[in-house]
């Protein structure tokens, strides 16, 4: 039976068809489906990890313990789960092991651009990269395969249009992939130097074997049509490059991609009278092919950021021009995304944009949205915890300077504070800067849709489980000074600000009060009895129009320029207060039932 | 046949999905092959949502290439003007237009203008536009919720997919309690265009 689902559903139905037992995954986009549709299958133990690295470190364990197993991540999340990989291709598998990059060509939703191909190439691991929804299943299944036959594990490489594309799959069973018995075997699992250095050669060795495979493998095909122009091209650049030149050029089309097949592009380059090599982001292939002595364009004529979609190559090729509409164009005005209504930021950074003398360290989360307007209040993001350890070096050098000033509070969530952020704050403990930490504790991972973290005291597949305590934690650091409030108090949010700034020594203020969008527990129905019930109204025989509310940035707060008043949509205010706490003449008011 | 695009454009929260959705069930019920790609990125609530349609004998890229589009439905006139670059240029282009708009924060908060004459500029690029107020008539009808249904409704007939049983695609993909609500939206939809 064939149904349409986006690539991101058919990883996570190969993954079962192919017998996988584990799974574990960071959330990020858009790799995020992948677990979140691995977990729908009872017969895979599925898990949110911490964060990527220990995502990964656990499926080396679950493939070392017999069982097929994969990871899933972001682009960027590789970064942090990269020192496992470069390892676990040394140590090789027992069970079948992949691991999954989403890659985000056009940075829908991620800080950089970066192109994870180079990982496969450095760690020298196999790759395969598909380019629609039946590849990712069917290449899915082949990459545990190979996994086993190569010991060793398998980067499979996918981009925001694979991931979030739909297109139609021929759904296949489950195998039956018992667990296979665990072994002793200290030279293979333990990567010392002594052990390590034979494992290289092994790892070099497997690249040869793997060449054969990739001249030879049905992932990477000729076909031939035209012979005037010869593209190369891997995952959906294939599908761009179909859609612009048809029957008009040759492919050579690329489904495994490290190592690349020599002689399958000598043959193609020998049928074709020009190669043109078609790929997003790094000049991956044509590096390769160029160093195989082929002449060909790549990034000479094609740019290296952004997406190769069919209008991108068509305007190179052929120099095709889309030239808009200037009265369009003039008249379309921007739709940011803005933190939600009841979003439990909103207080918290009002109050924080207000200081003088404060540089405000940040991350990655939807509270990034406080350094557009009209909060402007967090002034760096780098990558996941860095708001803390960033906060803490530029904290540390501040206080070099007679009589500074400069006070740095770094701001991060409760998921990214388990993600990387827990590290950081052991750096600050540990080298004493006089550091303000806040803990945004919304009680979910939000940004990427409402999962679960070790906060929550739910797993992925609803079980009740721990719920770890920031706070806790901060104390068992030696953090003397740790503080837990409710963000939507003005008051207390004002009052713990002044307290921190006022100390000699780091602090942690935990802002603790839940998403807008959060699906409650029963416990944050008990603890925040009565949260998004209230509705607020705008009496406008006292509002003075100043506007003072608007500065909230709150979505539901409409000014009405004819009358130059304010007001609130009730269908969309749930009553945190914030606009009111704000309003110098109480004209905004509870709605009373 | 030549590959068919369309183009689904509003905010979140007004129903884009799951008109998408019915609409690739419709076309897949008629044996084509469909692929469709919508953007994610870090729209919260509100924020912009784009959703590519294409279908035909064989299709290859997930996605409607700058100025290929054949039919833009659009629940938002903001939504509809930010993604006109897409329409065909050559008079061919048609708009379903639901006279609505959703104000961005910077419209309720005085920093931007909403577009003024929207609908005329939608109207001097593409070759013919459907407008209504889908709101209005979902209101009338009494849920404010099908509007999403009745812009469906009245894209078939100029996508020229009217031979598809929508009925049943509407029974098979809604919850039982809404069924009948949905088939009376998507045929007062219909009727429209």
């Amino acid at each position: 039976m064939k149904q349409l689902i986006t690539g991101d559903e058919a990883v996570a139905r190969g993954a079962w068809e192919a017998g996988v037992r584990f799974a574990s995954a960071y959330p990020g986009t858009p790799s995020t489906e992948i677990l979140e549709n691995i977990a729908t299958y009872s017969e895979i133990h599925s898990e949110w990890a911490p964060n990527e690295k220990t995502a990964l470190e656990s499926v080396i364990g679950a493939s070392l313990a017999g069982a097929r197993a994969i990871a899933s991540m972001k682009h960027v999340g590789l970064n942090v789960a990269a020192d496992p990989f470069f390892t676990f291709a040394y140590i090789g598998v027992n069970a079948g092991a992949v691991v999954v990059t989403a890659d985000e060509p056009g940075q829908f939703s991620s800080q950089n651009e970066q192109d994870n191909r180079n990982y496969a190439k450095s760690a020298m691991t196999p790759m395969f990269e598909p380019s629609d929804s039946q590849e990712c299943k069917d290449m899915l299944i082949e990459a545990f395969e190979i996994s086993e036959k190569h010991d060793i594990p398998v980067l499979f490489r996918m981009t925001t249009r694979v991931c979030h594309s739909k297109s139609l799959v021929e759904l296949g069973e489950r195998q039956d992939v018992p667990i296979k018995p665990y072994v002793k075997n200290i030279k293979k699992y333990v990567a010392v130097p002594a052990n390590a250095r034979p494992m290289k050669v092994k790892v070099q060795e497997n690249q040869l074997s793997l060449k054969v495979y990739s001249n030879n493998c049905q992932w990477n095909r000729i076909e031939m049509n035209e012979t005037g122009i010869g593209i190369i091209c891997s995952g959906d650049c294939y599908l761009y490059a179909r859609e612009v030149f048809g029957d008009g050029a040759s492919y050579l089309k690329l489904g495994f991609t490290n190592p690349l097949p020599d002689d399958l592009i000598r043959e193609f380059a020998s049928k074709v009278e020009k190669i043109t090599i078609i790929e997003e982001n790094d000049p991956y292939i044509e590096e390769y092919v160029r160093a195989l002595g082929i002449a060909c364009d790549g990034k000479n004529i094609f740019p290296r950021n952004g997406e190769m979609k069919p209008e991108v190559i068509r305007s190179v090729i052929y120099g095709e021009e889309y030239p808009e509409d200037d009265a369009v164009r003039s008249a379309i005005i921007p739709r940011p995304p803005t933190l939600c209504a009841g979003c439990p930021h909103r207080g918290f950074f009002y109050e924080l944009g207000r200081r003088k003398n404060v540089m405000v360290s940040g991350d990655i989360g939807c509270y990034t949205l406080a350094s557009g307007a009209p909060y402007h209040a967090m002034e760096t993001t780098v990558c996941m915890g860095a708001s803390v350890s960033l906060g803490h070096g530029a904290q540390q050098v501040f206080d070099t300077i007679e009589g500074n000033k400069m006070r740095v509070v770094s701001v991060l969530g409760d998921s990214t504070f388990f993600h990387t952020g827990i590290n950081s704050l052991l750096d600050v403990a540990y080298n004493k800067s006089n550091l303000i930490t806040v803990v945004l504790d919304n009680r979910i991972t939000a940004m990427t849709g409402q999962q679960d973290n070790p906060g929550t005291g739910q797993t992925i597949q609803g079980e009740i489980t721990e719920a770890v305590s920031i706070e806790a934690i901060a104390r068992a650091f030696g953090f003397k000074n740790v503080r837990l409030i409710n963000p939507n108090q003005l008051s207390e949010v004002k009052e713990a600000l002044d307290w921190a700034l006022g100390l000699q020594e780091p602090s942690v203020i935990i802002t603790r009060w839940p998403c807008a969008l959060k699906k409650q527990t029963a416990l944050d129905k008990e603890e925040f009895k009565g949260s998004f019930t209230d509705v607020y109204w705008v009496n406008e025989e006292v509002c003075i129009g100043c506007k003072k509310c608007t500065r909230t940035g709150c979505p539901a707060i409409v000014f009405q320029f004819d009358k130059k008043k304010s007001s609130i949509d009730p269908e969309k205010c749930v009553g945190c207060s914030v606009c009111a706490q704000v309003c110098p003449v109480h004209a905004i008011q509870k709605v009373e039932a | 046949m030549t590959t068919k695009n369309i183009l689904l454009t509003g905010v979140g929260g007004q129903g884009t999905i799951l008109a998408s959705k019915l609409l690739t069930e419709g076309l897949l019920s008629q044996g084509y092959d469909v692929k469709m790609s919508e953007v994610h990125g870090m729209s919260q609530r509100e924020g912009p949502v784009l959703t590519h349609v294409r279908f035909g004998d064989k299709v290859f890229s997930p996605i409607v290439e700058a100025k290929k589009a054949d039919v833009i439905i659009g629940f938002e006139e903001l939504e509809v003007l930010r993604n006109l670059e897409y329409l065909r240029k050559d008079g061919k282009g048609i708009v379903i237009l639901n006279r609505v708009r959703v104000n961005p924060i910077g419209v309720q908060n005085g920093s931007d203008k909403y577009p003024e004459n929207a609908e005329g500029l939608i109207s001097a690029r593409a070759g013919k536009v459907i407008a209504m107020d889908a709101s209005e008539e979902a209101r009338k009808i009494g849920n404010l919720r099908v509007m999403n249904i009745i812009l469906l409704g009245a894209s078939v007939r100029q996508l020229g997919l009217e031979e598809i049983d929508w009925g049943r695609v509407i029974a098979e993909n809604v919850k039982p309690q809404f069924v009948e609500l949905n088939q009376q939206a998507f045929e007062l939809g219909k009727s429209l265009s």
